[in-house]
Order: structure tokens, then C-alpha cells, then sequence
């Protein structure tokens, strides 16, 4: 019950935190944004996914893998977050109280959804306006959501044992994002895996952020015409390789960031 | 019985660094005990041991009667931690801060809300208590830094070099604040650097270095431990400095301190203002000119000074930094004792 009660009010802290400081959401949002404007404008039309090179092919192609990797950026703001309560003596207090385990990781990873989902929502607009489109019903659309949520969660708990590793919060937030630009880019967010070189195309196939971009394309009904999904296993059951690899993943990396919690030292 | 602090032969190593090297600590309950000693000597290591931030190598540890290392859970419900940074959250006002770490305490909504309000008045925060903490200064910060180490009034509290960076007048508003606490029963372990402040709080006082208690005992145990008076002087001119030491040994009891940036000279003597009197005729007749001299009873920082001094000896590669480390610890505790008289 603890745990529950405790992780709630961490949660409510870290969301009054933001509401204070809302330049932290807004600057989350310049880079997605700036990537869906780009890739659209200057892309679009030369990259050629499925059989079709058209702007509204790639545009709609595109959204899904955009919305990914900014799910994924959550792992900054966690590490960032947790390294910066590490630096000022608050998780020192924190540990001090006779509160749950985990409690501290598992408010500050919920309040990083909301955020999530926030700058999701306000994606999404602005995807709309671009004109981006779904052409499945609203229960696939919003499960696709769902997933984008998910891997969300599961990377900001990546973020929170980056976080607790490192000295300062600057650290924390290049340590959350430098490698998560190969992670996104060696995948099926931006190009058509089908058209990688052999060795990459392997790797984009089985990478866990691809899974959850193709459920996404399958489930807004973004996939372009002429697409043929590859053999690989997360490739044909994307929504189900997105499921396990997210669920995973927070597995792994929660156990490892409590513990590393619990031994922390300022 | 153990006291409400009881520590025994806590050890606690990083890499090569002992940072705890056989601490025994025993703090009667409602006293307080005050753990001094330089940076580096080991009394945050200390603290966050007994406050089970940190799992030592070896030792044994039991506050407020529970075994640390066996029960951390149950020691933490009865302790309060208030550390060398203020942590508290600075986007958060000082109510809605209070009110979180009431809720981490297990206290209802209702009642932690309660509790913030007393302890905003208690500290002198209630004008304040609506803004971020970003906004507060530095002693307002520590004050409420302490009223959230207080929230469920634990019987056990520590505090961390509570007053480090704090100007004198805000010191001496926390050091109220301290003895208050204090004399409602609370059992307090603090740290300090501060010789000034140790003297002024704690019953007793454990001094630390290399992670060692060297000495404990009462401020007047310590003083008596380091002998009688001695003359300051300050020369006029740094040429002088030599022969100046050269009389003063001549009239102390032991070896004359040098501190070359302000020209002063300190030796133990007994003998009173007699010997006073023709040290400054000998001076005179070499022809020194002196800017200050006095007769000075031993304060806490000839305890610390004479204390680490002698560790310091016994390190076979430390014939000069010793000198020049002690020189600046000297300063240190002489700046919080002007500051302190004023």
C-alpha cells in the first residue's frame, strides 16, 4: 500500500516541478516538431518506402517513427531529473524517510508519462496539421498510443539507472540521449527497413524500438502502399514484440535502478 | 545500556580511502554529542552510516535502540536527517515541501498538511511558505531544511554541519533553534568544523580525523587535556617573525606557532600576566615592534589544533603540509569564533 500511496505523492512533487518550470515541456517539444517539419518538407518525396516515393506516403510513414523517438527522449528527462535529486541531497533525504523502495524511481517514471503524453498530444497536432492521417478506427489508433506510452515508460526507467550512475545532471542528459540517436536512426523510424543494407537491415528488424514504430504503422494504418513487413519474428507480430520488449525492459532495468537506488551514495 | 547513538567499531573503506576507521560512538539519550574534525575526516561517512545511507564494511551500529544494519526501516521511522546541502525541493514552497516529506513519513493528507503549518511558524517561514524555496535564502533554506528532518519530532535527530555557509547572524538563529530542539529531549549527533559551534552545543564532543575518534570528552575534559594559557603576538614587521619566535620559545612551554600571512606568533606558557609583562620588555629590547599581544586561555581550537597536530607528526611524509593544513584549520575556527563573539 505503501509503495502505491508513497510513488503517488514522488509523482505529484515531480508534476508540480514541471508545471513550474514549463520551459523543461516546451523544449521537449522543439526537436520532435522540428524533425516532423523537416523530414516532411525535406524528405518527403525522395525516400521512397514500400513501391511509393510520394510526400503523403513518407509523411504518413514518418509519423509513427517520430512519435517513437520522442517517446524515447524521456530517458533524458529521467536520468536528468534523478541525477539532479541526486546532486542536491534529495535522494539522500528521501532514503533517510522510512518510505517504499523504488518508491522515489516509480514517482518520478509516472510523472515523466504524463509528460510523455503531453508532448504526444500536442505531436500529434501538429502531425495533423502537416497532414498526417490514420485510417483505422479509434481503438487501434489510441492502442497505438498505447504502445508509444509504454516504450515511454519503459525507456525513462533506462533514464533513471542512467541517472543514478552518474555525477551530475549534465551527464545524465547527454549519457540519456547519445546513444539513443543510433538506436533510432538504425531502425524503420525514418527509412523502409526493406531498402538497409543486409547487416543493418538485421538490427533495425530486431531492434526493440523498430517493433513498437511497425505496431504503430500497422495500427494507424500508416503502412505505405507495396509494403512487404520482413520475415523477422517482431516484424510480422510487431504489436506483441512491442508488448515483450517494453514490458522487458522495465523488468531489467527497474531492478537494476532500485537496487542501485537503495546503495546510492551522494 | 547503549545510548540513543551507539556505534562500535564502524568501518567503512573507498578503494584505498579509509574513511572510517574503528568509530565507537555513544550518545546518552537527550544529550548531544558533537562530532568535529576537518573536511575529509570522516563525519559524513559517519552520519550517513548511522542514518543507513550507507552500509558499512564492518562495525555495529544501534540508534534508538534498533539494529541499523538489521532494521533500517524501523531506524529511519525514528530519525530525522538534516544534511550539509538543504534538501529540499526548490521548486516546491516550503508548505508543499514539508507536507511531502509528512506524507513519506506515513503521515495522512490531513495530518502531514497540520504538521507543515506548526512547523512554518515554528521556523519563522509562514510569510514564506507559499513561495518556491528557489526564492529563500540561505538560512531560510536550512531552517526549513531542519523543520522537515522534524516532521514527526524524531527522537533521534542528526544533523550534518548544519551552519556551514551560513552568515554569523543566521548561525546564531539556527544555533537557537538547535538548543530548543534539544531541550525538549531530542538526542542529537551533529558534525561540525566549527569549534565555536561545537562549544556551544554539544554535551560532549568526539573529535574526528582519518576517520578516528581522537579524543571525546567534555569541552572542558578537551580544554584541560591541552594545558594552560599562551601569548599571541602579532609583529609589525614580517622580518621580525624570527626573532620574535626565538624569545617566545624562550619563555613557552613548547614549540611557537607561526602563522607567516598575519604576522602572528602563539606559545604555551604558564606564569600569567607576570610572564606577559616581560615578554613584551624582551620584545621591546630587541627592538620588536608589536602590533597585538595577549594572554589567551585554551579554546576548543588549540584542543583540535593540538590534537590533529599530533597526528599529523606521526605521518612520516607530513613535515611540511602538516604546518601549513593546520595554519588553515586555525583560521577557519578563528573566523567562527570573531564571527561568533560579535
Amino acid at each position: 500500500m505503501s509503495a502505491v500511496n508513497d510513488s503517488m505523492v514522488v509523482a505529484h512533487r515531480n508534476l508540480i516541478r514541471m508545471g513550474r518550470i514549463p520551459e523543461m515541456l516546451i523544449f521537449g517539444l522543439i526537436q520532435p516538431i522540428m524533425f516532423v517539419v523537416l523530414f516532411t518538407y525535406v524528405f518527403g518525396g525522395s525516400i521512397t518506402v514500400g513501391s511509393s516515393s510520394s510526400t503523403q506516403a513518407y509523411r504518413e510513414f514518418l509519423m509513427a517513427g517520430i512519435f517513437a523517438q520522442t517517446v524515447t527522449f524521456a530517458t533524458a528527462g529521467a536520468g536528468a531529473g534523478i541525477a539532479d535529486d541526486m546532486h542536491k541531497g534529495l535522494i539522500d533525504r528521501f532514503r533517510s524517510l522510512p518510505m517504499a523502495r523504488g518508491a522515489v524511481l516509480t514517482g518520478r517514471t509516472l510523472a515523466d508519462l504524463v509528460q510523455t503524453a503531453l508532448t504526444l498530444v500536442v505531436l500529434a497536432v501538429v502531425a495533423l496539421i502537416v497532414g498526417w492521417r490514420t485510417h483505422e478506427n479509434i481503438g487501434k489508433v489510441l492502442a497505438g498510443f498505447g504502445l508509444l506510452l509504454l516504450l515511454g515508460y519503459a525507456f525513462s526507467w533506462i533514464g533513471a539507472l542512467i541517472g543514478l550512475s552518474v555525477r551530475t545532471p549534465e551527464a545524465a542528459t547527454s549519457g540519456g540521449l547519445i546513444w539513443l540517436f543510433p538506436l533510432t536512426f538504425i531502425s524503420n523510424a525514418f527509412v523502409d527497413a526493406n531498402h538497409l543494407p543486409a547487416f543493418l537491415r538485421h538490427i533495425a528488424e530486431w531492434n526493440p524500438f523498430s517493433a513498437t514504430v511497425q505496431a504503430c504503422r500497422e495500427l494507424f494504418g500508416n503502412l505505405p502502399p507495396g509494403f512487404n513487413a520482413s520475415d523477422a519474428w517482431p516484424m510480422q507480430h510487431p504489436v506483441w514484440a512491442s508488448l515483450i520488449w517494453s514490458v522487458v525492459i522495465i523488468l531489467a532495468f527497474r531492478t537494476l535502478a532500485v537496487r542501485k537506488y537503495r546503495r546510492a551514495a551522494g | 545500556m547503549p545510548g540513543a547513538i551507539y556505534a562500535e567499531g564502524l568501518v567503512k573503506t573507498f578503494g584505498d580511502v579509509r574513511a572510517l576507521d574503528g568509530v565507537d560512538l555513544d550518545v546518552p539519550e537527550g544529550t548531544v554529542l558533537g562530532l568535529l574534525g576537518p573536511n575529509g575526516a570522516g563525519k559524513t561517512t559517519a552520519v550517513r552510516c548511522l542514518t543507513t545511507l550507507l552500509r558499512p564494511d564492518s562495525g555495529k551500529a544501534v540508534v534508538a535502540g534498533v539494529d541499523v544494519l538489521k532494521q533500517p526501516d524501523a531506524v529511519r521511522r525514528s530519525i530525522g536527517l538534516s544534511g550539509q546541502f538543504a534538501a529540499v525541493d526548490e521548486y516546491l514552497t516550503g508548505r508543499e515541501n514539508l507536507h511531502m516529506v509528512g506524507r513519506l513519513y506515513q503521515m495522512r493528507a490531513k495530518e502531514a498538511k497540520a504538521r507543515a503549518v506548526e512547523l512554518l511558524e515554528q521556523f519563522h517561514l509562514t510569510d514564506a511558505a507559499d513561495r518556491p524555496t528557489k526564492t529563500y535564502s540561505g538560512g531560510m533554506r536550512r531552517r526549513l531544511d531542519l523543520a522537515a528532518a522534524l516532521v514527526v519530532s524524531p527522537p533521534v535527530m542528526f544533523m550534518d554541519e548544519p551552519t556551514t555557509g551560513l552568515d554569523p547572524r543566521n548561525r546564531q538563529q539556527l544555533w537557537e533553534v538547535i538548543k530548543q530542539l534539544v531541550s525538549g529531549g531530542t538526542t542529537l549527533l551533529l558534525t561540525t568544523q566549527y569549534l565555536e559551534e561545537a562549544d556551544h552545543l554539544a554535551h560532549d564532543i568526539a573529535v574526528v580525523d582519518h576517520g578516528r575518534v581522537i579524543a571525546q570528552g567534555t569541552s572542558d575534559q578537551l580544554k584541560a587535556r591541552t594545558g594552560g594559557e599562551r601569548v599571541e603576538v602579532v609583529v609589525h614587521e614580517r622580518d621580525h617573525i624570527r626573532t620574535a619566535a626565538e624569545v617566545l620559545t624562550g619563555f613557552g612551554k613548547g614549540d611557537t606557532t607561526v602563522e607567516e600571512h598575519t604576522r602572528k606568533l602563539i606559545v604555551p606558557v604558564t606564569g600569567g600576566a607576570k610572564l606577559l609583562a616581560e615578554v613584551i620588555r624582551e620584545l621591546d629590547g630587541r627592538g620588536i615592534e608589536i602590533d597585538d599581544i595577549a594572554l589567551r586561555r585554551p579554546t576548543l581550537d588549540d584542543v583540535f589544533l593540538s590534537l590533529t597536530g599530533h597526528v599529523a607528526e606521526e605521518r612520516p611524509e607530513g613535515d611540511g603540509a602538516p604546518g601549513s593544513k593546520q595554519d588553515t584549520r586555525r583560521n577557519t575556527g578563528k573566523d567562527s569564533n570573531e564571527e561568533a563573539a560579535k
